[in-house]
């Protein structure tokens, strides 16, 4: 069987992976799939610790869900606003979207 | 080595291998493919950890719809995708130590947990978890209200997400 730690330490690889994305990626549409890594990461971990510790429950597997449900609406709104920002000022660049700046 | 340690390693160098081309490929469609490929890797994993509705639902809501929303903002949004400058910012070598002094951190503080090499527990042959999940999501004890919140979260989520993107009137 495979033993717990790995399933953890893969999740940390993504999650630190994901992060990475976030930080040093210029393109917003790229940012926003670094946080899917992320989020995904999160899950594995969720429905790793739920099937090693505590099968006869089945909080693990309900939070993985719901953690779907809010990373498809995040998705959702983060996607609409970056059209719209490409409608107005012509980039999705980060570090160009700066009109709350001064 | 087990088949089943074989496979995971397998499973999970490609999820990791396709998240690695994520966050480096230049070109932003090629990105949302890979992205596709490690979602795949992680419904395997969650097939491996006996999960079947998750592995289902991660099918059908991420690489069915979420991905194809990032490819539809992709091509929405003109040339980024063959932008020729840099895709990295000016930091990104400051990201990536902290991507990896948080790897090695987090490898650490699971390596001081006592039950880390834990296996996992036989499942009872009984044990239907699909009905557990469906029970436990609409038991007035059990999970029905972050579920029902989650539900219209949702809802609020993408009516916004229509205005936004609905440009000028």
């Amino acid at each position: 069987m495979v033993p717990l730690s790995w399933y953890m330490i893969f999740a940390a690889a993504l999650f630190s992976t994901g992060l990475f994305g976030v930080l040093a990626r210029k393109n917003a549409v790229a940012i926003l799939m670094g946080v899917e890594l992320m989020l995904n990461a999160v899950n594995i971990n969720l429905v790793a610790l739920w099937r090693y510790r505590t099968p006869e429950g089945i909080a693990g597997q309900v939070w993985a869900v719901i953690v779907i449900a809010v990373a498809a609406a995040e998705v959702a709104v983060g996607l609409a606003l970056f059209i719209s920002v490409y409608r107005r000022r012509k980039t999705v660049v980060a570090d160009e979207i700066d009109l709350m700046k001064w | 080595m087990t088949v089943q340690q074989i496979l995971f390693l397998l499973v999970a160098a490609g999820t990791l291998g396709s998240a690695f081309m994520v966050v480096s490929v230049r070109n932003l469609v090629h990105a949302a493919l890979w992205l596709i490929a490690a979602l795949g890797g992680i419904a395997i994993l969650f097939v491996f950890l006996s999960a079947g509705f998750l592995a289902v639902a991660q099918v059908v809501i991420y690489i069915g719809a979420i991905s194809i929303l990032i490819i539809f903002t992709i091509m929405l949004t003109r040339n980024v995708a063959i932008d020729p400058g840099k895709q990295m910012n000016s930091s990104w070598v400051g990201a990536l130590i902290i991507a990896v002094a948080l790897f090695v951190l987090n490898v650490l503080i699971l390596s001081q947990w006592s039950e880390i090499n834990k296996t996992a527990p036989v499942l009872p042959a009984q044990y239907d978890a699909l009905r557990l999940l469906g029970l436990a999501l609409v038991n007035p004890n059990g999970y029905v209200l972050p579920f029902e919140l989650a539900s219209v979260l949702l809802l609020a989520a993408l009516i916004g997400a229509i205005l936004i993107a609905w440009g000028r009137r």
